[in-house]
């Protein structure tokens, strides 16, 4: 078979080269073309593109997966929203996935995608996202593209300084935005300053599997903790958070919280506050938080309540946390591909601070204090920092970098990004954003090697970019070509929901190993028929489950009768098909969730609780073959107190 | 001689590689199947390119009422062709061995090789016999019929050798590494004749 495949192989080769030569002309015909924008974005017509890109939905609570560099959208991943769509959310085998301590959420608000890493760099194995108001983190499974596990984070409150991850992805990282009474209790808002805690989540990720579980909860004072990044390299080990609202203000926080002419940086030791652990460290608080994970054999998710977390005061940890002084409430916290930089972006700061990390070292040695903020040290400002980006633009919010020594930061208020250069401070080139730019990209942005071929910036206001669509518009994103000395703007692009970050990678690493069906001898999932024969329809009292498969073009069975008003109708759909690309639909007439598209090999559940007498169709919602119009199929819903019994069949009419 | 009966058990022994390798290979492209679809066809039975090529050819064929794919219980030729090649092997083998040490001349060789054609032409023609009847034996109540330009049913039937449009496919078919090997050693095998020839004549 070897020799057979490398024949094979040989044939494929010699048919790429006739066709690398014709790609050849192309581009020499093409030549005084270039430099032209358009031709750097264009990806032909049956091509695919270099990179992907996950950008958060925001308020969609969803993610979505992009092409760069032509910008155009592959997917909507569900994550903490219901999707009609596919079901998620609604299928029974789903719901347990958006489950909370606060029962069943239907969506939510995802902001920081963030690649799994080995040694400090992405993987492409699973994206990680935070979701900002009912805290939560989720994970996403390149191989399926699909949500796997989502944790919710107790004590914690506006999970925004969230879910980056260290170097061996040893952790995924979520620090709370807002702070509140831990444990919650019925107190008076007025008792803000010092009863409220800050709680800095470190959720470990098991290395094989990328189950998570929360390891520790450091209460930390009641900041806001508003941005995180890991240290990596020399400064692997710590965890850097920018905190606004040193002032501990509960009200009008536009104004006072924004008095003190510096806030912090949070460095925080992780491997120190292990070690206190593995000596038996902590305590243990009683709690209440959801974990679901999902299974992709059972095709089905579950929910588990945990009922503690470890609590760890840091100020029983020497050693484990210093503040950093940092202008004017810093918003993004980023640090060097080498790990010796940690800038910090003083939204209300005219510059841009740099620390640097041997300088912190050095402090820390010489126990260079300059007070302390609730028994925690605070360094010196001037001990610390690296140097200042001066007057470089205005409201600072987030920096990236890429691989020859730059740094690109954007600038809200003055709708920028400015590129700079680490040790210099220098700027070198600054282009416009259309319009007031949030978030920037760069593939590897969070780790040792980023890819520094192209930055995307993702806006918060639109206005006249594309088409009117209303007054609700989608955000826009512009791509820039930053591979050489000065950026230049390739594409713009509209997003959905509100992008906050977004994490890019080298389509080479995750594009192989993308599934492309499910196995259906895999399959366990307690309710699958895997083949017609296994088809049945079961009355349990008034539940009934009808075990139904799908395969072009035909449900099995089509005809049940002796259903009945009042009656709870589970329809498991298990699609047999094993090939790529052929999912079955479906839904019926009254369904009061949504319908299922089932992927080949998938089985998914939806429950049916016919309220009217009548025969009523359902049919195959996703154009599936040339006979899709006829994959249809009829339920008899007879009276409660009829005594028809449950008949179910496929092709019985037909002679 | 001594040259001779060696390329004649290298030949004859070429075809043992069809216990290994498959003997043809029949391909369906469209475009909607970039990764290819298609199935390799051994002495004892059909292989898909994948797990499931097999399934999902029947799939697409059930539309225009073709029979499902035959697993090895299904066909006697599943059976027949390894004993039959694996004989086939086994006796040129050992006359290659005999015209090794004397004991058979190089007309052997040919006799062997005028067999083998014999069963070979006479697997051909069984194995066109199946495609025509898996092209054209049709489920009288299929869903799609198809006609020809004269008004007869449309015939399914894969090349024997070669390309064919059928419908949106198109059906390739060609011998694979194991029908390669069995055409080389009965090449072969005809080479050792030739070799022995000359060296009686000397």
């Amino acid at each position: 078979m070897k020799i057979l495949n490398l024949c094979i192989g040989l044939l494929a080769a010699a048919a790429m080269m006739s066709c690398g030569d014709n790609t050849n002309k192309k581009s020499s015909a093409g030549g005084a073309l270039n430099s032209s924008a358009a031709e750097k974005v264009y990806v032909a017509p049956g091509e695919q593109d270099e990179y992907y890109a996950f950008i958060s939905g925001g308020y969609s609570g969803n993610l979505t997966v992009y092409g760069l560099p032509s910008g155009r959208l592959f997917k909507e991943i569900p994550v903490f929203s219901q999707f009609p769509t596919s079901g998620y959310g609604y299928s029974e085998e789903t719901k347990p996935m958006l489950n909370t301590s606060h029962g069943f959420i239907p969506w939510g608000d995802s902001h920081h995608p963030d690649i799994s890493q080995t040694e400090g760099v992405t993987d492409g194995r699973w994206v990680f996202i935070n979701e900002n108001n009912t805290p939560r983190i989720a994970r996403i499974d390149l191989e399926t593209f699909e949500t796997v596990e989502i944790i919710e984070v107790p004590n914690s409150a506006g999970n925004h300084s969230s879910s980056f991850v260290t170097e061996n992805t040893e952790y995924v990282v979520a620090g709370t935005r807002f702070s509140v009474p831990v444990p919650q209790q019925d107190i008076s808002i007025k008792e803000y300053k010092g009863k409220f805690k800050g709680a800095l989540s470190f959720i470990g990720v098991e290395k094989e599997t990328g189950h998570m579980d929360i390891k520790f909860q450091l209460l930390m004072p009641g900041f806001n903790y508003d941005l995180s990044h890991p240290g990596r390299g020399d400064s692997h080990g710590w965890f850097f958070f920018t905190t606004y609202n040193t002032e501990e203000a509960s009200t009008l926080l536009e104004v006072n919280a924004s008095q003190n002419d510096k806030d912090f940086i949070a460095a925080v030791n992780w491997k120190k506050i292990e070690e206190y652990i593995n000596n038996g460290g902590g305590k243990m608080m009683p709690s209440n938080y959801a974990h679901n994970v999902y299974d992709h054999n059972s095709h089905t998710a579950t929910s588990t309540m945990k009922k503690e977390v470890r609590v760890i005061d840091p100020t029983e940890v020497p050693g484990a946390v210093y503040l950093l002084p940092t202008p004017k409430s810093p918003h993004g916290c980023d640090v060097s591909p080498d790990g010796k930089y940690i800038v910090g972006n003083g939204k209300l700061s005219a510059n841009l601070t740099v620390h640097s990390f041997e300088k912190m070292q050095e402090a820390i040695k010489n126990e260079k204090f300059d007070g302390e903020a609730y028994g925690i040290p605070i360094l010196s400002f001037e001990d610390v920092l690296a140097g200042q980006v001066e007057q470089a633009g205005l409201g600072p919010l987030h920096t990236e970098f890429d691989d020859k020594g730059n740094a690109y930061t954007t600038f809200f208020i003055s709708s920028e990004v400015v590129k700079w250069k680490l040790g210099t401070w220098e700027v070198i080139d600054r282009k416009p954003t259309y319009y007031s730019v949030g978030h920037l990209t760069i593939a590897g942005g969070n780790s040792r090697e980023p890819d520094g071929k192209y930055m995307f910036a993702m806006n918060k206001i639109t206005k006249d970019r594309y088409l009117p669509t209303g007054p609700e518009l989608e955000h826009s994103a512009q791509l820039y070509d930053i591979s050489g000395e000065k950026m230049e703007l390739l594409l713009d692009f509209p997003t959905h929901g509100e992008p906050h970050y977004a994490a890019a990678i080298k389509a080479d690493k995750v594009a192989p190993n993308s599934k492309k069906f499910y196995k259906l001898s895999e399959n366990t999932h307690p309710f699958a028929a895997k083949s017609e024969a296994e088809t049945k329809v079961v009355r349990e009292g008034n539940v009934v489950h009808v075990y139904m498969t799908t395969i072009r073009s035909h449900f099995s069975p089509d005809n049940i009768e002796g259903i009945k008003v009042g009656d709870k109708v589970y329809f498991h759909i298990t699609n047999l098909e094993q090939d790529f690309d052929v999912p079955h639909g479906f839904a019926i007439i009254g369904q009061n969730n949504s319908e299922l598209l089932i992927m080949p090999g998938q089985t998914k559940t939806s429950v049916w609780e016919p309220k009217q007498v009548g025969v009523w169709p359902f049919y195959c919602t996703d154009f599936c073959s040339a006979l899709h119009q006829e994959m249809q199929g009829y339920i008899r819903v007879s009276p409660k107190d009829s005594d028809i019994e449950l008949e179910w069949s496929l092709g019985e009419d037909v002679e | 001689m001594k040259s001779a009966s060696i390329i004649m058990i290298i030949g004859s022994a070429l075809l043992f590689s069809l216990f290994i390798y498959p003997l043809w290979t029949v391909e369906l492209e469209a475009p909607q199947y970039p990764d290819g679809l298609g199935m390799y066809i051994h002495l004892d039975g059909l292989q898909g390119f994948t797990e499931y090529d097999l399934q999902n050819i029947d799939g697409l064929n059930h539309y225009i009422g073709m029979q499902k794919l035959p697993t090895p219980a299904d066909m006697w030729e599943f059976r027949t062709f390894p004993l039959v090649v694996g004989g086939m092997a086994i006796l040129g083998v050992l006359i290659g061995f005999l015209g090794l040490f004397s004991k058979v001349s190089h007309k052997w060789f040919l006799g062997w090789l005028v067999v083998m054609t014999v069963l070979g032409i006479l697997g051909m023609y069984d194995f066109n016999a199946w495609l025509i009847d898996y092209g054209t034996n049709l489920d009288p109540k299929a869903i799609i019929k198809v006609v020809d330009a004269d008004g007869n049913p449309f015939s399914y039937k894969p090349p024997l050798l070669g390309r064919r449009d059928i419908l949106n496919f198109t059906a390739v078919s060609y011998p694979a590494l194991g029908g390669i090997l069995l055409t080389v050693g009965m090449l072969l095998t005809f080479i050792a004749y030739l070799i022995g020839l000359k060296s009686s004549k000397k």
